[in-house]
């Protein structure tokens, strides 16, 4: 059975969590939201310490935690401070609150690190099945929701005109992003997503001539990442999540050299 | 006369503890073209906003015939460098339009052949018209433009409003507008309103260009906006004439939208 050979299962996971990631990846680098999913995921440290604490799956604690903190943001934005500034408090504080309510877990032997940078190797059978779902469903609404998505992105006033309500598209946003944070902590770690949401955005960018495309180039170039940094880190014995980062980010500054390149000619 | 297509009753709208509009009554006939003049922070874009349904009212309320289709046409619209956008793609958002229909709409809008362009790479006056095109594919009934010319010199506004006129007569769609261009959109409108926080006078262009309020607001160099009407100028009108409070004083700077920018 190909489902008991770890690797297979952890290529698996990046992949399936890639294809959720990099679609949505683009909306947080057109709507400029990328310290919100910075936000969401460091809340999710919380999220894992309360799961612990009261024997929750981590998935869920993570989730709920990662909604309840997007959803925060959201309603707090526009009130006196900057969005950067609220994003800024908000974040850090709920890592670091995540990271002390960690260590009052008595009993419970826990590995930060792993939730810090993932533990891609060690997923199991069922969070697969988790990766896979919560992915399948962060595909499909993005799929449902993506021309009045767009249209919302480009002016909150023009989606109203068209009859599309741009908070509400706001709203399912986040909702996927908080899926997303709490499919991707096993494979890259909490302070890895936001890398996994924009760096394939940002590399497909200068190849695409229409948002379509630029969503398809970067799932195909976040699925690569994911495969080529697994095999990397199986050679060179390195961190996988980070190596998988680290394999984006190398693909990021090859795109933006060609394209220069390219602008020259 | 038929329904109206929009009507706002007793509409006052706050931003914080500013008022920024007040007990504005109004509606737009379908078939009308409306233009809302005003000076700046008047609250001109924020009543076009509440009719989008863009803005809470504090009290009152925006009635819109049900079903009815709006088009519309920001004052600019924003791309975000990172968003690759053709004119095809663009003009089929949110609903997917046919490759012809794409075609026949940049040519009805004045800008035909520009499909596989990007849209980052178009001038003030092809985006705009792009715009418009967009706003013309749904058939509008009512078509609101936010200072649809602001980034346009005034050749290109005239013939953007020009362009307008044409759709009207060709589509039958109520047009309602804002917009600093007096000289051109006064001379195109049935009816003129002019708000400064509140409805001041509105009429024909004749009657408000008239209107002393008027005249305080924008003074006496906009005599030209009349042009079209009447040739010969009018004498000077005092700054309160036919009028309880004092028009000329400067409102308040608009209060920053900050959600419309999200």
């Amino acid at each position: 059975m190909m489902l008991d050979d770890f690797m297979m299962r952890a290529a698996l996971a990046g992949i399936g969590t890639a294809l959720a990631a990099a679609p949505l990846g683009c909306f947080v680098v057109w709507r400029r939201m990328a310290y919100f999913g910075d936000a969401t995921a460091h809340a999710a440290i919380l999220g894992i310490a309360l799961s612990l604490a009261l024997s929750l799956p981590i998935f869920a604690g993570a989730l709920i935690v990662a909604l309840v903190m997007a959803t925060l943001v959201t309603l707090l934005a526009g009130r006196g401070y900057a969005m950067d500034t609220l994003l800024g408090v908000m974040a850090h504080s709920a890592l670091a609150f995540g990271l002390v309510a960690v260590s009052f877990l008595s009993g419970v032997r826990i590995d930060v690190m792993a939730y810090l940078f993932g533990d891609i190797l060690s997923v199991s059978r069922g969070d697969l099945g988790i990766i896979w779902g919560g992915a399948a469903l962060v595909l499909a609404l993005t799929l449902w929701r993506w021309s009045a998505l767009l249209t919302a992105t480009l002016s909150p006033d023009l989606a109203r005109a068209a009859g599309i309500d741009p908070r509400r598209e706001e709203l399912i946003l986040t909702l996927a992003l908080a899926i997303v944070v709490a499919v991707a902590i096993k494979v890259v770690g909490v302070l890895l997503i936001t890398a996994l949401l924009i760096i394939p955005a940002a590399t497909a960018r200068p190849f695409a001539r229409t948002p379509e495309a630029m969503a398809m180039i970067a799932t195909l170039i976040a699925m690569a990442a994911a495969w080529g940094g697994l095999r990397i880190s199986y050679g060179l014995d390195t961190p996988t999540g980070p190596t998988i980062v680290c394999a984006l980010a190398l693909m990021f500054c090859a795109s933006s050299v060609e394209a220069s390149v390219r602008q020259r000619i | 006369m038929s329904a109206p297509l929009v009507a706002t009753t007793g509409l006052t709208v706050r931003h914080g503890a500013a008022t920024v509009l007040e007990n504005v009554n109004f509606s737009i006939a379908p078939g009308e073209i409306v233009t809302i003049v005003g000076p700046n922070g008047s609250g001109k874009s924020t009543l076009l906003r509440a009719i989008l349904g863009g803005v809470r009212p504090a009290s009152g309320k925006v009635t819109r015939r049900t079903g009815l289709r709006l088009g519309y046409v920001p004052q600019r619209l924003v791309l975000d460098a990172t968003l690759p956008m053709t004119v095809t793609r663009f003009l089929s958002l949110p609903r997917r339009v046919p490759p012809t229909v794409a075609t026949a709409a940049l040519a009805r809008a004045g800008v035909p052949g520009i499909e596989t362009r990007q849209m980052a790479a178009l001038s003030g006056g092809q985006f705009q018209r792009v715009l418009l095109a967009r706003a013309l594919i749904a058939r509008p009934e009512l078509l609101i433009l936010d200072e649809a010319t602001a980034g346009l010199d005034q050749p290109g506004s005239a013939a953007f409003y020009r362009q307008i006129e044409q759709v009207r007569s060709e589509t039958g769609c109520a047009v309602l507008m804002v917009s600093h261009d007096l000289h051109v959109v006064m001379s195109a409108s049935d009816r003129v309103i002019c708000v400064n926080g509140h409805i001041c006078c509105e009429g024909t262009p004749e009657v408000v260009a008239e209107a002393p309020v008027y005249r305080a607001l924008f003074g006496e160099g906009t005599q030209g906006a009349l042009a079209l009407y009447r040739h010969q100028h009018d004498h000077s009108h005092g700054p309160n004439e036919g009028c309880g409070h004092d028009h000329a004083a400067q409102p308040e700077p608009e209060p920053a939208h900050a959600e419309a920018q999200e």
